[in-house]
Parts: C-alpha cells; sequence; structure tokens
C-alpha cells in the first residue's frame, strides 16, 4: 500500500534502531511516555520495543478514549437504552466497556436495549433520519479528533430539524490530562514515575495543532516530540527525544510534519467552540476528577443534549479495588504488575478498561506482548 | 416427491412470488416449492427415492467424516458468490480437510415469510451449480418457515459426509516442533469481500470472495505423498484463529513470517481502512497446512501446481512452547504475539 509501507519499512526500522543505539548514552535511562493509544497498539503490534535499548523504556499514557471513561458514564449510556428505551449508537470498542451490576453495553444489547455499533457520527444521523419514531442517542466519546465529527452531526441535525436526536456528551481533552499528570505526586514530587518526555499525538494535534504543547516543554521542562501513529514515526520520535534529552533541551518538535502544523486545523477548533464548552470538571477512570478537562453542550443546542433531554444523571462509581487500571494509566505501574492481569481481567473479561480497547495498556501487551513475561 | 403436479395446480411464481408460512407447513404448498424448486435444481438418484431420508450405499474401508455447518452470512448476495454456494463449499472444506473424499450432502433450509421466490431460486441454482462442479450431491433436505421478522430472509444448514481413505490421518494434535506452516493462498478475501459489500465501500475493483469447494486441492496435495499432520479451512476468526487451536491441540508454539503472508493489496488496503488484521479475517477457499519439514517444499509444490493454490506460500513454523503461543516476527523486525480473536471482527459472514 503506497504512504502506508513505507512508514513500515523493516530496512528503515534496522536503521533507525542502530540510530537509537548509537544516540542514547549506555549510561543513563530514558523514560517516554507515548500518550496516545494509537502509538501503545503500534509500538506493540509491530514490536517496536525488539528494536529499542534497554536503557529506554516507553510508558504508556492515558490517550485511549474507551479506558478513561468512567464506568458512571457507560452507566449512563446504559440507562438511556435500557430505562429511557431510546436507540444508543456507539463506537465498537465502547460496547465491552465494564459498567456497574456486571453490565456493558454489549450485556445491555443482549437485555434487549437497541444499542447500535457505528463507525462515525453520521451513521447515528441517518439511524435518526430513517427512524422518526424512535429517539437515537450519541454516545460521544472520544478526545479532540472525534469531536469535530460530533460537532458536524449537531449542526447537521439542528439544520434538518430533527427531533429524534440527541448526544451524551463525554468529549475529553488532551492537554488537560497531561497537566494532570505532569502534576501528579508521583511525577512532581516523588519522581516514583520518572518521565524524560512525551511523545505527542499523532490524530489529535492534527486537529489542535502543536502549539498547545508549547507550555508543557517551557513550564515542566520535558521534550515533547509530535509523531504519527506508523511504527517508523515513533521510532524517529524516540530518537528525536533522545537527542533533546541528551542536548538537555525540552522543546515541541513536530515528527508528524506531513499532516500537523503550529496551528492546527483551525475551521475545525471553532466549529467545536461553537458547538461545546468547557465543563467545570468531568471525572477520568484513573486521572479522578480533572478540572476543565471535559466538553458538554453549549445551551443554544441544548435540544440536542441527551443529559438535558433524559432523565439520567452522572453518578460516579468506585473502580474494582483491586484493579491497577488508575496507576497504569498515570504510568505508575505496569500492566504486568497488577494481580488481576492475565488471570481474572482478559480481554475476553476485562475487568479494567485498558484491558478492553486494543490500545488499552493491558490490552495490547496481553494480546502482543504477554510472551515476554514468560521467558 | 408427490405428484401434486398431476391436477390442476398453478405453477410457483418464482419471479414475483414471495416465500409464505404455506411453504413451511406441509402442505399442497409445499410439496411445490420441493418439487419445482429444490428437487429440480438438486435432482440426483437419492433425491428422487422421495423418502424421508437417503438411502445410502455404505463405502467400502476407509472411516466415515460427518460435518454440519449453518450458513447465516449478511449479505446474502456478495461479489464471488452466495450464500448457495457457500452453503456448499463450507461443508465440503470441512470433509475435505479430514482428508476425506467427500460424498454426499444434506441441506435445510430456514426461510423468512416474504423472502423472494425469485432470490430463493438463484440462491438455490448456485448450490446445485456449486454442488454439481464438486460432484458431491444433495441427497436430503429439509424447509421451515418462520414468521416475518424472526428470521433474515433465507439460514441454510448442511451436513456433508465422506469417507477417509486408509492410510490418511490428519488431526489438529498432529503438529511438531521443526514442522512447517504453509497457506494455500492470499488471506482475507472472504471477509473483506462481504465487509466492503455490507459498509458500502464501493472500491473501483471489488474484493471479491474466495468462496470454492478444496478437496480437489486437498487430493492433490496428499497425492504429493508429503508428510502433512494437519489440515484446516481458516473460516471465521481466520488464520490466526486457526493456528491458534492446533497449537493449543498439538500443545507446540508457533512462529509466523509476517513478510511472507500473501495478501491481496485491495484486501490489505481494506483492512487498514476498516482497522481490521487480514490474519483474523474469515477465508472460505484457503487451507492452512501442517507438513513434515522435509516435506514443505513437494507440499508447496503440489498446492502451487493446482488452480487453487497457485499462491500457496510456505509462512512459518512449528517449534516447543509450554505456552502454546503463536507469534509473529513482524515485518517492521520486532516480534509479537498472534493471539485468540477477541469478541467478534466481523459480524454474521458465513
Amino acid at each position: 500500500m503506497k504512504y502506508i509501507d513505507e512508514f513500515r519499512d523493516g530496512d528503515l526500522a534496522a536503521g533507525l534502531s542502530a540510530a537509537i543505539r548509537q544516540a542514547a548514552d549506555p549510561g543513563r535511562r530514558y523514560h517516554f511516555m507515548e500518550f496516545c493509544g494509537g502509538h501503545t497498539h503500534a509500538i506493540s503490534r509491530y514490536g517496536v520495543s525488539d528494536l529499542l535499548p534497554d536503557g529506554v523504556r516507553m510508558i504508556h499514557g492515558p490517550g485511549c478514549p474507551v479506558c478513561v471513561l468512567p464506568v458512571g458514564r457507560v452507566d449512563m449510556a446504559i440507562r438511556l437504552a435500557l430505562d429511557c428505551g431510546v436507540t444508543l449508537c456507539t463506537y465498537g470498542d465502547t460496547l465491552r466497556v465494564p459498567a456497574s451490576d456486571g453490565l456493558s453495553l454489549m450485556k445491555a444489547k443482549a437485555r434487549g436495549g437497541d444499542i447500535r455499533m457505528v463507525y462515525s457520527s453520521a451513521d447515528a444521523l441517518k439511524i435518526a433520519q430513517t427512524n422518526p419514531a424512535k429517539q437515537v442517542v450519541f454516545f460521544a466519546i472520544g478526545f479532540e479528533t472525534t469531536t469535530p465529527p460530533t460537532a458536524v452531526a449537531i449542526k447537521q441535525a439542528q439544520a434538518l430539524g430533527l427531533a429524534n436526536f440527541s448526544v451524551l456528551c463525554c468529549h475529553v481533552l488532551t492537554p488537560s490530562a497531561i497537566s494532570n499528570i505532569l502534576e501528579s505526586p508521583e511525577v512532581r514530587q516523588w519522581g516514583t514515575v520518572p518521565l524524560d518526555g512525551f511523545i505527542g499525538p499523532a490524530h489529535v494535534s492534527t486537529i489542535i495543532g502543536s502549539r498547545p504543547y508549547e507550555f508543557f516543554a517551557e513550564e515542566y521542562r520535558k521534550p515533547v516530540v509530535i509523531a504519527g501513529f506508523e511504527p517508523l514515526d515513533v521510532m524517529q520520535a524516540i530518537l528525536m527525544l533522545i537527542r533533546q534529552v541528551n542536548a538537555g533541551r525540552a522543546v515541541v518538535e513536530n515528527e508528524f510534519s506531513r499532516a500537523v502544523t503550529r496551528d492546527g486545523n483551525v475551521k475545525a477548533q471553532n466549529l467545536v467552540a461553537e458547538v461545546f464548552e468547557l465543563r467545570r470538571q468531568f471525572e477520568w477512570r484513573g486521572l479522578n476528577v480533572v478540572p476543565y478537562s471535559g466538553l458538554r453542550i453549549r445551551r443554544e443546542f441544548a435540544g440536542f443534549d441527551a443529559e438535558r433531554r433524559f432523565p439520567v444523571d452522572y453518578v460516579p462509581v468506585a473502580d474494582n479495588r483491586a484493579c491497577e487500571c488508575g496507576a497504569i494509566l498515570r504510568g505508575v505501574r505496569k500492566p504486568q504488575d497488577c494481580k488481576l492481569f492475565g488471570t481474572v481481567c482478559t480481554p475476553e473479561n476485562p475487568v479494567g478498561s485498558c484491558m478492553v480497547s486494543s490500545e488499552g495498556a493491558c490490552a495490547a501487551h496481553y494480546t502482543y506482548g504477554r510472551y515476554r513475561d514468560f521467558q | 416427491m408427490s405428484e401434486v403436479k398431476r391436477g390442476y395446480v398453478r405453477p410457483l411464481d418464482v419471479r414475483h412470488g414471495r416465500v409464505d408460512l404455506t411453504h413451511g407447513a406441509g402442505g399442497r404448498a409445499m410439496a411445490q416449492l420441493i418439487e419445482e424448486l429444490f428437487a429440480a435444481a438438486f435432482d440426483n438418484e437419492f433425491l428422487r427415492q422421495g423418502n424421508d431420508g437417503a438411502l445410502l450405499p455404505v463405502p467400502d474401508g476407509g472411516r466415515l467424516v460427518m460435518a454440519a455447518d449453518a450458513h447465516v452470512v449478511s449479505p446474502l448476495f456478495f461479489p464471488g458468490g452466495d450464500i448457495g454456494c457457500l452453503s456448499v463449499h463450507g461443508t465440503i472444506n470441512d470433509v475435505a480437510v479430514m482428508g476425506a473424499k467427500p460424498l454426499w450432502l444434506s441441506a435445510s433450509f430456514i426461510l423468512e415469510e416474504g423472502f423472494p421466490l425469485a432470490d430463493l431460486a438463484r440462491i438455490v441454482d448456485s448450490m446445485a451449480a456449486a454442488a454439481k462442479d464438486a460432484g458431491v450431491p444433495i441427497v436430503t433436505g429439509d424447509t421451515k418457515v418462520v414468521e416475518q421478522g424472526k428470521g433474515d430472509g433465507v439460514f441454510i444448514a448442511t451436513t456433508g459426509v465422506g469417507v477417509v481413505p486408509a492410510g490418511v490421518d490428519l488431526a489438529g494434535d498432529r503438529a511438531r516442533p521443526g514442522d512447517k506452516i504453509l497457506v494455500s493462498g492470499t488471506l482475507g478475501d472472504h471477509g473483506m469481500a462481504i465487509m466492503a459489500e455490507r459498509e458500502s465501500l464501493g472500491f473501483s475493483a471489488p474484493i471479491r470472495s474466495d468462496t470454492a469447494a478444496l478437496h480437489g486441492l486437498v487430493e492433490a496435495l496428499l497425492a504429493s505423498g508429503a508428510e502433512v499432520r494437519a489440515l484446516r479451512d481458516p473460516t471465521r476468526g481466520g488464520l490466526a484463529t486457526t493456528l491458534n487451536e492446533i497449537a493449543r491441540q498439538s500443545k507446540v508454539g508457533m512462529m509466523l513470517e509476517e513478510k511472507a503472508l500473501p495478501v491481496n493489496p485491495e484486501v490489505a488496503a481494506a483492512c487498514e481502512f476498516l482497522g481490521l488484521d487480514p490474519l483474523y479475517v474469515a477465508n472460505e477457499g484457503k487451507l492452512a497446512v501442517i507438513v513434515a519439514p522435509a516435506d514443505a517444499e513437494r507440499a508447496l509444490a503440489a498446492l502451487r501446481a493446482h488452480p487453487l493454490g497457485a499462491r500457496a506460500a510456505l509462512v512459518g513454523s512449528v517449534h516447543a512452547d509450554p505456552q502454546h503461543f503463536v507469534q509473529m516476527t513482524t515485518a517492521f523486525g520486532g516480534r509479537r504475539i498472534v493471539d485468540w480473536l477477541t469478541g467478534e471482527q466481523l459480524p454474521r459472514i458465513c
């Protein structure tokens, strides 16, 4: 495949691997967090870790939309489907996230809930148009990449005068999550999560640009290299991070220049600003309540806000006490450190959300890398 | 068969008619549907007996193999095939990969009230053609009709019976460390043909299902004299699932070479687009072969000499591993597990 195979080339990878080994100071260790689940997946699926020297460790960050979704939010979606009788449309991975009472959206579907998997917000809108007698709710999750399409769907619904379409908005913001990690005592005070730099998001950055990360580089003295989701992108970014660390620099560099600019997609940003506003706070799985980290639908579009239209309130639910998802999402623990990993918690029976999505740290390690635990 | 046509019976309106509940009620309408549609298309000496079951000669020697397969694919018609030929190929292949010569098939239809008879006729004709091409007659069958909304047009369950010649012994628990892993051609064509059709992806060159009867290819492979340990047709769950099954049964590990896996470029592109992995996508006309190391080349040559095995490839090998992991050296140069499929990658593909 043109424009794909070039970024997965084994010979180029071997060359980059050699360059990384040469650049890395054997006398020190490098700890880099890839924020995005897309990077976590690429690293595991292509075996990138095998091409890195021992002194370079990748920490999987919280950038997996499904993984940071708190149980209470999934409960709301289930109540919409089972109690309010709406047709609930959602992205595929969300179906298997464990919720309260042993339920998940998949299990709620088996109990008679009209729950449908869609590939985009436009599909949900189409379902509303073709089923005028049904109330259709789009369960909107994800970071800045999936937010603009949700805004478009709401604007289109308004233009069409659709009275049976609304959105359960659970969109969250990347910079707030990065701040939260950098402000955490593990990073700031105790140093239990050594963090030498970030691989910055790929698709998110196409929307928000590289500018928002400049603050982290300056304020916290952490280098950030924005990288594409292909494995060669990741390796190139690691090389760039090592060079910054070695030189004592901390700036934002853009490896993904074929898609990301400093200002990002201004049209999409404006659209999002028109339809959404900041919530004062939003609960994240693993990061707890993070101020100004989530979006809600503006009053002007209240008719399309499922939280206003249906009697479902957010009720926080504590995670399973043995589940280490929170610590794993913050980089404090590794998946294999969790007592439940691979025993109680498996991809077939996920206890924590990190085991659900293929972008989750636990699912990625279980699916692609667990052979290392037996060597 | 009944003789309903002898009297004044209006012929079945295949062009405009639809299935209704009387077609499954056991009366004249059902007898007419069976006679004019099914029996006419599948005609053979066993079906012509017209009894509740087919009376079949006991084959001399060997061992019998019996395999069942239910087909619920949506959409019913797709590039490269339809539910009819798929239901014939699928069961023949289940029999063939046991090393057996397939002899007979049964076919049971669950029809939904309101289903167009024209579509049913198309499906039945496709089944008849597939059975004829394969030389495996459909010797008995059944028809039921369910109310509208309780089926999805048509479901077809087929059963196949075959006979394994003496000396042929294929089983999933026979893979040994050192054995080689072959596939008979490109991966993921069937699943992606269905998915592209369902999602209206509209590729300029549509992906065609690879649905085909594999008993000829199996026969050619076994005739080569290669020491074949196990054969499977990697349908639902794809090659990854099939190899995990064999690794577990044989208590061994496997190592694949990603670079060696044959995948059509349009399938690779569609998989990329939808976030799927061709290793997990269904095939309906491919073999996964575990063969003794010394015979790998001979087996490969035998596969490639057959029209259905032209793109056969050696894709990996078997080794000792107490964890029974199937792993892969990625084209990128790293290593990873090729795990069991979690959940379902594609709904209702066969």
